[in-house]
């Protein structure tokens, strides 16, 4: 695409059985942030594929979107990656947009690739920070080597400058009810991808809440010497109202399933109050959880990193501590 | 160090290299405090480990001395029990397949290949060093078989071994040349094996006591010609005192790791001990010690394969290297000071480790006894 | 059945630095290894020859130490290796990269399925495969657990945060593996003997029939302007001293006071 001819900023809206996303509503509010430094002369679009999902449009108005682009069609139902690439080319080659934004989900990560590919632009992966720089230039931050390591890429010629974005680094917007904006439908033809068939699906069973919505988190690394140890720490969130969560040494060695572990190869979390235990703080670590409240740690080594982020510390072997904490909370509870 | 390693020896040291980071060293506290671990030695033989230089017709992995001195070395830098483990099988098992015969070949060698455990049967508690001071007593059997009786004592493997090569005296009068060596199963009538012995290190090893009653062994259990037992026990040792090499390079580099990272880490005064001129001055130290260990092993090793007489090299390369892994555990358990002394840290697990070292296949002094001799009688 | 999997060599360890001086990455003293995931694609592909037989085509691109994984994928028993490898291919983002290695699958022809593991440990993009199927406009499969082959269809366990999926896909296509896919098995001392003995290829650029503006520098789209390594933050931290039960009020107080409990 002639980069002069591109124009506005695109965020793919995706829905499952009709519900948005929430990382959407992130990337519409940053795609606000981004329109104000390219000059506000951009069109925040959001792309809505799917079947009889027009009810979700206003909930994109809502959230910031200026304009929505509804592909309805009854093999967009369920996502499958050779329709959605199909549309998503045809729009975006019939649109032009210069910003192309999708969640770095299953979802987003599986479609934006060959969407990039049959565009023949560039497609920058899991960003943790967009911007423009002083020069006008659209910048994507994203990590490397599990986040110990920071890149900024550029996509200088191609467009769209398409980049799928990490979950939870967005504030999105406050919904603004009665917000309205420009609707495109588009009338789309799509076969279905008769040799991909998606023949069962069984949910999770989660127990206790999902640890990205605990206002109160009790976290183990590790230096966590046992399970018993870990049962402790799970007695302890309890106690607080919360859940345990983990690094990823503990979801390495199988004590913790991958969806209670905090960090960017994880989940992105911002508890009211989170402990670490034994958690040294490897860089992909702090940034899944710089941004709680109130931030307190227990390691036995005064120089761990995760100092560096703590509002409060103790440095002591935590398996002192946690039960002397335990039988102080309850002691204050009965009281 | 690749030490002219071939393209296939550099891809064996890589995968045990892996298989020990993951396998093994996680292991080693454990093994310290249970003993042998029956899991790792299930992994070591699905690995094809075991029986990594027997020949492919066994079933084996092809390598030759070096190949198996890279496995050692490399099992050790986790675990120098497991290391000793399988020296100490290899020692056994490598006895039939220099002395065997076709059919014994056949029959063991497939079978250790498959992971069966070996051990070595010669010290007894009234012969150690004075091996030839041996009591064990075979006798022919009417049946064309042979009758063993006697014990053995400081049997490494035994206990998990499913075969023990014994040495036992088949002309009493004849000194040396009066022993031979015998293949006996673990299930023979006749055989007792006392508890373990509570040992101060290399406890994921299994050592024990063995007892024999009348043991009733088949014609075919004789191993390579009658009275040529110390003669090949002897040669057997030259090839496991480079394993012991290997171990002690091993286990050094092992401590030596644990050293540095917790140098790198632990402040003083404001800043890492790694920046302390006394800590430096150890690691410069160990670390050419470490050297000279791998280049004296690999050497020796690359004797062995090549078919060259090595008594007085294997001798030379296991009274300095495990000398120095004592010395060099001991530094390092030094450098973590305080945390040195605790269970937590490791470092004295492998303090104890290596003592053995400087004991088992010939003592420190029967090693310069050998050596010392050898030498002023070269000309 | 042909297999082809992908695989990348990648830093032994997340722990990188930069050099002070260049800014450029330190290499020295870091071990290079087969990516992670991509031992669970090979493990894939050998498992499902071992059920179902036919070959497994081991390719990397990269510079000739790439090599290295290579002879490892064959240690592990993979049947033939294939190296890309060329100046010109330096410098690739995720579709330039993607490019050659489809132009590989192409040369190799008539395969069945195609596997890399989820995503490498260095860059984490995630992207290759999609890409590469994209190219060959096959479909694709990510995220996959255990995969079993039913009358040309591959029948993949699908493993996503929320559910698990049972998907069939039509042959040829891609998959990408999870790490929860199988447990990577080791090269055996015996295929390592045989390994260097088995076909290993090395294709550069023009073999594969590049077009030269689609590889390399040119080729990419994106390019990376700058690295650095995340600046430290330095809050303030009340540290809590003396014996457990002292430690234990005085974080009881903190919970009081931010009205936990």
């Amino acid at each position: 695409m002639v980069k002069e001819e591109c124009k506005g900023i695109w965020v793919f809206a995706e829905q499952e059985n009709g519900v948005l996303s929430g990382t959407d509503f992130e990337l519409l509010a940053k795609a606000h942030d981004l329109k104000e430094k390219l000059g506000g002369t951009d069109t925040i679009t959001a792309v809505l594929l799917g079947d009889n999902v027009s009810g979700l449009v206003d909930t994109l108005y809502a959230y910031g979107a200026e304009q929505v682009i509804l592909a309805e069609n009854v093999n967009l139902k369920e996502y499958s990656a050779r329709p959605y690439e199909k549309v998503l080319v045809d729009l975006a080659n019939k649109y032009k947009p210069s910003i192309f934004l999708f969640a770095a989900s299953p979802i987003g990560r599986d479609v934006a690739p060959r969407v990039m590919c049959d565009l023949r632009t560039g497609l920058t992966a899991d960003a943790i920070d967009l911007d423009v720089d002083e020069d006008g230039v659209f910048v994507q931050t994203t990590p490397n080597f599990g986040g110990n390591i920071l890149s900024h890429i550029v996509i200088l010629e191609k467009r769209p400058q398409m980049v799928t974005v990490h979950p939870k680094v967005f504030e999105p917007f406050e919904p603004k009810a009665g917000a309205t904006g420009e609707l495109i439908t588009e009338s789309v033809e799509v076969e279905a991808d008769n040799d991909y068939v998606v023949l069962e699906t069984s949910m999770k069973q989660f127990e206790g809440k999902p640890i990205d919505e605990c206002d109160v988190l009790v976290a183990g690394g590790r230096g966590i010497k046992t399970e018993e140890d870990l049962n402790q720490l799970r007695e302890l969130a309890h106690l607080l109202g919360g859940e345990v969560a983990c690094s990823r040494p503990l979801n390495d060695n199988g004590w913790m399933p991958h969806e209670d572990q905090i960090g960017q190869s994880g989940t992105t979390v911002k508890p009211k109050f989170i402990l670490n235990v034994a958690i040294s703080g490897s860089v992909q670590y702090l940034a899944g959880m710089q941004n709680s409240g109130c931030i307190m740690s227990i390691n036995h080594t005064a120089s761990a990193p995760i100092y560096d982020v703590s509002h409060y510390g103790a440095v002591i072997d935590y398996r002192k501590v946690i039960p002397a904490l335990i039988d102080e909370i309850k002691r204050r509870k009965a009281n | 160090m690749t030490f002219n390693f071939t393209e296939e020896q550099v891809m064996i040291r890589d995968m045990v290299r892996e298989f020990t980071k993951k396998e093994v060293e996680p292991r080693d506290k454990w093994m310290d405090e249970n003993g042998f671990d029956y899991e790792l030695h299930k992994k070591l033989t699905q690995a094809g480990l075991m029986g990594i230089h027997l020949d492919e017709k066994y079933g084996g992995g092809g390598g030759d001395a070096v190949t198996s001195i890279i496995v050692i070395h490399e099992l050790a830098k986790g675990s120098a029990s497991v290391a000793l483990f399988l020296d100490a099988n290899w020692l056994a098992a490598d006895l039939i397949l220099y002395h065997g015969t076709e059919a014994q070949k056949d029959k063991y060698l497939t079978q250790a290949a498959q992971g069966k455990i070996f051990a070595f049967g010669l010290t007894e508690s009234s012969a150690g060093s004075d091996a030839a001071g041996i009591k064990s007593t075979v006798v022919p059997a009417e049946d064309g078989g042979w009758v063993l009786n006697g014990g053995k004592a400081w049997i490494t493997n035994s206990g998990v071994a499913d075969y023990y090569i014994i040495l036992a005296k088949t002309d009493p009068d004849a000194g040396n040349k009066g022993i031979s060596a015998f293949i006996v199963p673990k299930d023979a009538e006749g055989l007792t094996v006392g508890k373990f012995e509570d040992k101060m290190g290399m406890r994921g090893s299994a050592t024990c006591e063995l007892s024999f009653d009348n043991i009733h062994l088949p014609a075919d259990a004789l191993l390579g010609s009658l009275g040529m037992g110390f003669k090949m026990a002897m040669q057997a040792l030259d090839g496991a005192r480079i394993s012991i090499g290997a171990i002690a390079a091993g286990l050094s580099e092992h401590a030596m790791t644990v050293a540095k990272n917790y140098a790198n880490e632990r402040m003083t005064f404001g800043k890492p001990i790694a920046k302390h001129q006394g800590i430096q001055f150890k690691f410069a130290d160990m670390s050419a010690e470490i050297r000279a260990m791998e280049l004296l092993t690999y050497d020796t090793a690359r004797m062995k394969a090549e078919g060259k007489r090595h008594t007085l090299e294997a001798a030379q390369t296991k009274l300095f290297s495990g000398t120095r892994c004592t010395q060099i555990c001991l530094e390092c358990q030094q450098v973590l000071g305080g945390n040195g002394y605790s269970k937590e840290y490791h470092v004295e697990r492998f303090v104890r480790d290596a003592k053995l070292l400087e004991i088992g296949e010939g003592t420190n002094e029967i090693l310069r006894m050998l050596i010392g001799g050898t030498v002023l009688a070269q000309k | 059945m042909k297999i082809l999997v992908f695989v990348k060599q990648v830093p032994d360890t997340d722990d990188v630095k930069l050099d002070p001086v260049t800014g450029n990455l330190m290499r020295e003293g870091v071990e290079s290894i087969m990516n992670p995931l991509d031992a669970n694609a090979v493990e894939t592909a050998l498992q499902l020859k071992e059920k179902y037989g036919g070959t497994v085509v081991a390719i990397s691109m990269g510079p000739p130490q790439a090599d290295e994984v290579l002879k490892k994928a064959l240690g592990m028993g993979c049947d033939e290796s294939v190296l890309i490898s060329d100046r010109a291919l330096g410098g690739a983002d995720t579709l330039a990269t993607g490019y050659p290695l489809a132009k590989a699958a192409e040369k190799i022809g008539e395969y069945d399925l195609l596997i890399c593991g989820r995503h490498a440990t260095d860059a984490e993009t995630a992207q290759t495969g999609p890409i590469i199927a994209a190219f060959l406009g096959i479909p694709q499969v990510t995220l996959c657990g255990n995969v079993e082959i039913e009358d040309g269809w591959a029948v993949c366990e699908r493993l996503l945060p929320d559910r698990t999926e049972k998907v069939k896909v039509k042959l040829p296509a891609l998959i990408t593996v999870c790490a929860e896919a199988n447990e990577p098995r080791y090269p055996t001392p015996i295929n390592i003997m045989k390994a260097l003995k088995k076909p290993r290829y090395t294709w550069n650029a023009e073999e594969l029939g590049c077009e030269p503006d689609m590889i390399g520098i040119p080729g990419s789209p994106s390019s990376n302007k700058r690295i650095f390594e995340p600046p430290k933050r330095n809050t303030d931290t009340k540290y809590f001293e003396g014996e457990p039960e002292a430690i234990a009020k005085a974080i009881a107080d903190v919970l009081e006071a931010e009205h936990i409990i």
